[in-house]
């Protein structure tokens, strides 16, 4: 056993990169896989428009206005001034941002990270469909190992994804907050590695139990519209029906979106309210990676 | 350590708390020699070489390699064995080159080493043209033979080989087995392999294990299994419609009669000399002689005789829904 590794971590890399090589080095998927958040943010972000909704342009003040209240000019200018910022100022209440697209894009990340994560899972029922689970399994490559390496190559590829979002959504209309610096960005990335692991380990423990792609198909139709719906990732919370609020504010992807709005687009950080949203998404993440890991690897001993 | 490769101490898995997939089994295989495992399919083959390969745990029972226990020793045991599943398993995105590092990697092979060797099991394989191609390319010879490279990189001293044939045309599979020869005869390796291709296990195995419904049923060399049915095989069918076991029972060097879909199975040492004398009484009593053949014992005899039907048989009919079954549960798990 000369020239041999004795780290418990030997094969992590190599397994990871396997899985990241057919996706980069397959130049359509890969093309494709950037190609669709950016028609989601394109379409999305623009027809939803709500910030032009409410803007200054749909309102003035009526002439018979005026007239009844013989306003003075300087009292108009006044009062025009309120009403062409009265949309801004419901913007900002409601959405933290002037920009409906800002809100949106940041949605659109963690969106992003979400189907990133369920499909780079279903790699694993190939995997073992086609033998090379079996394979990997024969060899001293430990078991914790081959789960990690699954986890790990979804989390990278959903922090690639998700960057490529932000970088297109500037050209878009994009505006960071006054509180955004350069560092927050290392932030973003801890809030997308945290959830990204959390997730791609729940998906993987379910999908190494299917030899079938059509299972974890169903499981991730199932899943994803209610969690990106009943999230912030298109609305503010606040003003969802106390029903759907319940089950918003339980949603670590809410917990991800906002706590990711304060670091790229808020004008100000809470730091309490984002020291608890980082507590939440790693409690989260540390939970299921547990459970995803366990499960995972009870089901490869037996 | 004893010279015994592999042994197996009443071997036992069991799928779902009731289906019985390897019933109790026990056997040794020598160092340095071919031992062939030899069943249709859903026999058991493949979840013995699961066992033994450490990817499936076993019920009951036990089982070793080099002396390694397969189920406490398991980190030693994927250290000295390579295995060439049945499966293509190599990654088609991934040219051949790098899914033979792919492979030295999980055992931890350092990069320099890694590098010489695969070009070394390129040039064995004669795969070293194609190494910087996509594996999507490779023809089905091509890909059995990296497989076979990638079950080599740590350089085992007992590989496995699942049905190392297996959906391969006549002259792949007479290349593949000279290459199964040649690791033994070259490296002094130890193979264990399945099959349900009886000519392949007459040509290639010292040893083989019949194996059927999970259980071993005989154990020998090909030569000694052959021996063992006690001689040719002459088969006989007449005109008439009558019995005639008692006839041909009396013929010099028959040994036994078996009354068989209107012919009769004639076992018989010297075959050539006894079909002569079988026609001869026959038509000394009458008969018509309508079809005669002599058959020299294959194993597909050998099976015929220890399982009591044809391998073909057991494949197509009856068993099959069993097979099936055991087939579907080894790949649930």
């Amino acid at each position: 056993m000369n020239n041999v590794s004795k780290s418990k971590l030997h094969g992590l890399w190599a397994l990871t990169n396997r899985e990241l090589k057919k996706w980069y080095k397959t130049p359509v998927v890969f093309i494709l896989t950037l190609l669709q958040p950016i028609i989601w943010l394109g379409l999305l972000g623009n027809a939803l428009n709500l910030g032009s909704l409410v803007g200054s342009s749909s309102l003035t003040i009526p002439p018979q206005v005026i007239t009844e209240l013989q306003l003075t000019p300087a009292q108009i200018t006044v009062l025009q001034g309120f009403f062409s910022n009265i949309g801004d100022t419901i913007m900002q209440g409601t959405f933290g941002t002037t920009s409906y697209i800002s809100f949106m894009a940041v949605g659109m990340i963690a969106f992003t990270a979400l189907f990133t994560t369920m499909f780079s899972g279903m790699s694993v029922v190939w995997d073992r469909r086609l033998g090379f689970l079996n394979k990997a399994l024969s060899t001293p490559v430990s078991r914790a190992v081959i789960i990690l390496s699954k986890v790990l190559s979804a989390t990278l590829r959903s922090i690639f994804q998700a960057s490529i979002i932000l970088i297109i959504a500037v050209p878009l209309g994009f505006q960071f907050g006054a509180a955004f610096t350069a560092v927050n960005i290392l932030g973003v990335f801890a809030f997308l590695f945290l959830i990204c692991m959390g997730l791609s380990s729940l998906f993987i423990a379910i999908n190494i139990r299917s030899t079938r792609i059509e299972t974890p198909m169903a499981v991730m139709n199932l899943l994803n519209l209610p969690l990106t719906f009943a999230s912030s990732a298109f609305f503010p919370i606040e003003q969802m029906p106390g029903w759907l609020q319940a089950v918003a504010t339980i949603n670590p992807l809410s917990y991800t979106m906002n706590g990711m709005r304060q670091l790229l687009i808020n004008s100000s950080i809470d730091y309490s309210q984002l020291a608890l949203q980082y507590a939440y998404v790693g409690l989260f993440a540390l939970v299921l990676t547990t459970v995803g890991i366990v499960l995972s690897w009870r089901f490869l001993n037996k | 350590m004893s010279n015994n490769a592999i042994e197996a101490e009443a071997l036992t898995k069991v799928f779902n708390g009731s289906l019985v997939a390897v019933d109790h089994i026990d056997f040794s295989v020598r160092n340095g020699e071919i031992f062939g495992f030899l069943g249709p399919n859903g026999a058991g083959k493949t979840t013995t070489i699961n066992m033994l390969i450490t990817v499936l745990k076993p019920t009951e029972g036990k089982a070793s390699i080099l002396g390694y226990d397969i189920a406490k020793q398991n980190t030693q045991v994927r250290y000295s064995i390579g295995v060439v599943p049945q499966e293509y398993t190599a990654d088609e995105d991934l040219t051949g080159y790098e899914n033979i590092l792919l492979c030295a990697d999980l055992y931890g092979i350092q990069r320099e080493v890694s590098k010489k060797r695969a070009s070394e099991l390129l040039e064995l394989v004669e795969l070293t043209a194609f190494k910087d191609k996509k594996v999507q390319t490779y023809s089905g010879g091509m890909r059995r033979r990296l497989e076979l490279a990638c079950g080599l990189i740590n350089r085992p001293k007992v590989l496995f080989l699942d049905e190392p044939t297996l959906g391969l045309d006549v002259q792949t599979r007479a290349a593949t087995w000279n290459y199964i020869k040649m690791l033994k005869k070259e490296f002094g390796m130890t193979l264990f392999m399945t099959t349900h291709y009886l000519e392949e296990a007459d040509a290639l195995c010292d040893r083989i294990a019949i194996i059927d419904h999970g259980k071993i049923i005989v154990v020998g060399s090909p030569t000694e299994l052959k021996d063992s049915l006690g001689g040719d095989i002459i088969t006989v069918a007449i005109k008439e419609d009558v019995d005639i076991t008692e006839l041909v029972e009396r013929i010099n060097h028959v040994k036994e009669v078996k009354k068989e879909n209107g012919s009769y199975r004639i076992k018989s040492e010297n075959g050539e000399i006894t079909a002569p004398l079988i026609i001869e009484s026959l038509r000394k009593e009458g008969h018509v002689v309508t079809r005669l053949s002599l058959t020299k014992p294959t194993l597909n005899e050998v099976y015929l005789q220890y399982t009591g039907k044809s391998m073909r048989d057991a494949e197509e009919s009856g068993d099959s829904l069993y097979a099936k079954r055991m087939i579907m549960a080894r790949r649930r798990h």
